[in-house]
């Protein structure tokens, strides 16, 4: 991945401000599931940033990942409500069947399995996030049916 | 209609809006929150317009459409509200939508099968504003949300969106700020410090540039009430926040939102270009010769950026780490120039405030705690959402009345107030009045509302525990106390639901609490024994059950569990078995099965499969 463009286009959609790291990061993120290494030398030399603190960023900020993911994000809510209602069961569940610990990737790339603090939808607790799709009252039985379905789409 | 120049011209555009509705025009509301979003609200939205697109013409039926903000009722989405006959249907699927049409649109006939029916009592209620769970609500920082659609400027204006800043631009900058002041607005982020005061002593620091915030954090696991504001309402937060700018003579504004919050980025987005059109944000709103603007910040995903030293820094694109506590934000704020930071649900009560005036706001509520509180109530609760009420209700109103009890009639324990720097309040103080003092008294905190209801199944060592991990994990890890005491505390806790609990871990436990409550930098670290004091407190033989008896009296921490199948409740229907990754159930079709306890990894497979409740924890 040299290609520079594909960076630019996405900083040239903010102002040349330190304000905007963040949000290029972010937007980095979102395009291809993390924050490439070339993204952020690229971003140091038009910022005119030094690379260590975009590094310094990218490790704080819990959103942005250094390293890539997979195809798909599984996001297991660990907020209180879903923690009441049974999220423990759901993420051990996840991660006996997929082989994968939190934060992880599956070897064959398919699944980075993750944990959210509330995704704001505790009155439909426990919640799960596949890719931007939002499952409520998930229960740890049928969390693989919903992941393989997931999968074959 | 292009830029609205003066005042007059607003309340002329709010005329012409109002002139081309029709009253008696029948509406459809379909909630278009989040939460009703992940149920199913898009295609239920989409059979409305195919079928109103139809049968419109034929039938000369004229039907209004309308997406709107969270109702806080989510767990029954999709909601859709019809007006003018104030029905609420719950679940609706896109299967319903020609019944809806046809019965309730055209003959005013209630579908049964679609309103709320109360588990307890089984009384049947159509009437939005009948159904126990609203009813004992009063609104006002959710004035408008569900009843209108966020992303219509117009529908804000007709409501009486913005005629607070219409009022406040006649006011003297200082007279705003005094209104503030004495209705007793206390901050509602978390420490509830008086928001006038706040204002007051902001305006005080000599500085040409000053700052207003808004922060959007909601960093709470387990409240989300700004969501659902800022979804569902985006504009009381703007007009709230261009009234303090105009008190303080500020020009600039930052939204800090978090950016797992996607509609509400959206929709915040979408608003704040339709109030820059319309000539109420940007240069000389309504011909006034005030400039002021707002930008958008999206927050990284870190809890202690809702801190707002660390959140001033994250905005100007830094590492969100807090500084010392010396130094006031009214004074040094963002890049060092006087800052107000206010919470989502302070802005949207400032217009209304504005508008009605500090003693009607001041009459609401209790002496120290003055108007509504937006909670969260969720965890083991019947009717789980989002609800606004008095401050000074009870623990017991909030649960029984508006709750409608606890969850399969278990018995109820506690509630959890404050999220991760709050702590969790027995059963039999639940008469206490919930306002900033009495929470803060009984050793726990308002926060920013979230009321989590605990019943028998929760464990009280396992919810320290999980507290302290949460605050481990969002450590910023500059001071020793935090960085250090923490994961120690989370040790301690370990132990004790692992078994491996001595007497001394608890003394332990209490003298690591004093270290971070005195030695931490910011507020993450000094509140963070709240949790573990306050259930150590109130439920102290809990832990004594961990510690001397090596038993989980809740039935939660693994180690001190297990799982077996009472033989009288066993249909042998076999399930279970299916469904065990360890196959450690055996046992013959329709004969109760065993559970080979030394294979059981405890993962509770069965037990949420079995429709027999017949897995039992011991
Ligand atoms: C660790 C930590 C996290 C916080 N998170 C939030 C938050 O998510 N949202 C919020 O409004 N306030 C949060 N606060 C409180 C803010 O620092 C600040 O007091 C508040 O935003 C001020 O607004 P208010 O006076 O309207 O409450 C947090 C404080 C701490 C110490
Ligand atoms: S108390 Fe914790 S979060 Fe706050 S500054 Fe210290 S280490 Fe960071
Ligand atoms: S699922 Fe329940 S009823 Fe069926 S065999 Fe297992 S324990 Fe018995
Ligand atoms: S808890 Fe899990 S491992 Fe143990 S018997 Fe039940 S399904 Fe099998
Ligand atoms: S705790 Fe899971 S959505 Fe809030
Ligand atoms: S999203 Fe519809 S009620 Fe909350």
């Amino acid at each position: 991945m040299t290609d520079v463009t594909q960076f630019d286009s996405i900083i040239d959609r903010y102002e040349r401000s330190e304000e905007s790291l963040l949000a290029i990061l972010q937007d980095f993120q979102r395009e291809f599931h993390y924050v490439p290494e070339e993204g952020i030398r690229r971003l140091s030399e038009v910022m005119e940033v030094p690379e260590s603190k975009i590094y310094a960023m990218g490790t704080f900020y819990k959103a942005l990942s250094l390293t890539p993911r997979g195809r798909h994000t599984i996001k297991v809510c660990t907020g209180t409500a879903c923690h009441l209602k049974g999220a423990p069961q759901i993420l051990e569940t996840l991660e006996r069947e997929l082989e994968v610990k939190r934060n992880g990737t599956t070897t064959d790339g398919e699944f980075t399995l993750e944990c959210v603090n509330c995704v704001g939808a505790c009155a439909m607790a426990p919640l799960t996030v596949i890719d931007e799709e939002y499952h409520g009252q998930t229960r740890s039985s049928k969390i693989m049916d919903i992941v393989k379905k997931r999968a074959e789409s | 209609m292009g830029a609205i120049n003066t005042i007059e011209q607003l309340e002329a555009y709010r005329q012409e809006i109002a002139a081309g509705i029709k009253a008696d025009l029948p509406t459809v509301l379909v909630c278009f929150g989040t939460g009703c979003q992940a149920n199913g609200a898009r295609p239920v939205a989409e059979a409305f317009s195919d079928i109103i697109e139809e049968q419109g013409l034929e039938l000369n039926v004229n039907i209004g459409i309308k997406t709107t903000g969270c109702h806080g009722y989510c767990e029954n989405g999709p909601l859709v509200a019809l007006q003018p006959q104030g029905i609420l249907y719950l679940k609706v699927k896109p299967e319903d939508v020609a019944e809806i049409v046809e019965k309730t649109i055209r003959s005013g006939e209630v579908i049964e099968r679609l309103i709320y029916q109360d588990k307890t009592t089984s009384d049947m209620v159509a009437e939005y504003s009948e159904i126990p769970f609203y009813k004992h609500q009063h609104r006002i920082a959710l004035r408008n949300i569900g009843a209108i659609d966020p992303t219509n400027i117009d529908d804000y204006i007709l409501a009486g969106g913005y005629s607070g800043l219409v009022k406040a631009l006649g006011m003297k900058p200082d007279d705003i700020i005094t209104e503030i002041e004495d209705s007793g607005l206390r901050g509602r982020g978390g420490g509830g410090f008086p928001t006038g005061t706040k204002w007051r002593s902001c305006v005080a620091v000599d500085s040409d540039v000053r700052y207003v915030m808004c922060n959007c954090d909601e960093g709470d696991p387990g409240a989300f009430m700004d969501r659902s504001i800022m979804e569902g309402d985006p504009h009381s937060v703007i007009e709230g926040m261009i009234i303090g700018a105009l008190a303080m003579g500020s020009h600039t504004g930052y939204v800090y939102i978090r950016d797992e919050y996607p509609l509400a980025v959206k929709n915040l987005t979408s608003a704040l270009e339709a109030a820059r059109e319309k000539g109420l944000l940007g240069e000389s709103i309504l011909g006034s010769g005030f400039d002021f603007d707002i930008k958008i910040s999206r927050g990284g995903g870190a809890f202690v950026c809702g801190e707002s030293s660390a959140l001033m820094r994250s905005v100007a694109g830094e590492v969100g780490e807090p500084r010392a506590k010396y130094i006031r934000s009214v004074e040094r704020g963002l890049y060092d120039k006087p800052t107000v930071l206010n919470n989502v649900e302070t802005w949207a009560n400032v217009p209304e405030i504005i508008m009605k005036g500090a003693e009607w706001y001041a009459g609401l509520g209790t002496e120290g705690s003055k108007g509504t509180k937006v909670f969260s109530l969720v965890g083991k609760v019947n009717n789980t959402g989002l609800v606004e009420v008095p401050m000074g209700i009870s623990i017991r109103e909030l649960v029984e009345n508006i709750g409608g009890g606890v969850l399969n009639g278990k018995k109820f324990k506690a509630v959890q107030t404050g999220g991760p720097s709050g702590g969790c309040i027995p059963e039999r103080l639940s008469d206490l009045p919930v306002d900033f003092d009495s929470l803060t008294e009984a050793g726990s905190m308002m926060g920013s509302g979230g009321i989590i209801v605990m019943d028998e199944e929760t464990c009280m060592v396992d919810v320290a525990k999980y507290f302290i991990n949460f605050l481990v994990e969002e450590s910023c890890g500059k001071c020793t106390p935090c960085r250090d005491g923490l994961p120690r505390m989370l040790d301690l806790l370990t132990d004790i639901t692992e078994g491996r609990g001595g007497e001394e871990h608890v003394a332990m436990l209490e003298e690591l609490c004093d270290l971070l409550t005195w030695g931490a930098l910011c507020g993450l670290g000094t509140s963070a024994a709240n949790p573990v004091l306050s259930t150590i407190k109130y439920f102290r033989d809990e832990y004594d059950a961990h510690i001397f008896d090596k038993k989980c009296p809740a039935g939660v921490c693994k180690e001190l569990i297990t799982y077996a199948i009472d033989p009288e409740a066993c249909t042998g229907c076999r399930l279970c078995a299916k469904n065990c990754p360890q196959e450690c159930i055996t046992g013959e079709r329709k004969e109760p099965h065993v559970i080979d306890t030394a294979e059981c990894i405890k993962c509770g497979l069965c037990r949420d499969v079995c429709t027999f409740d017949a897995v039992r924890i011991s």
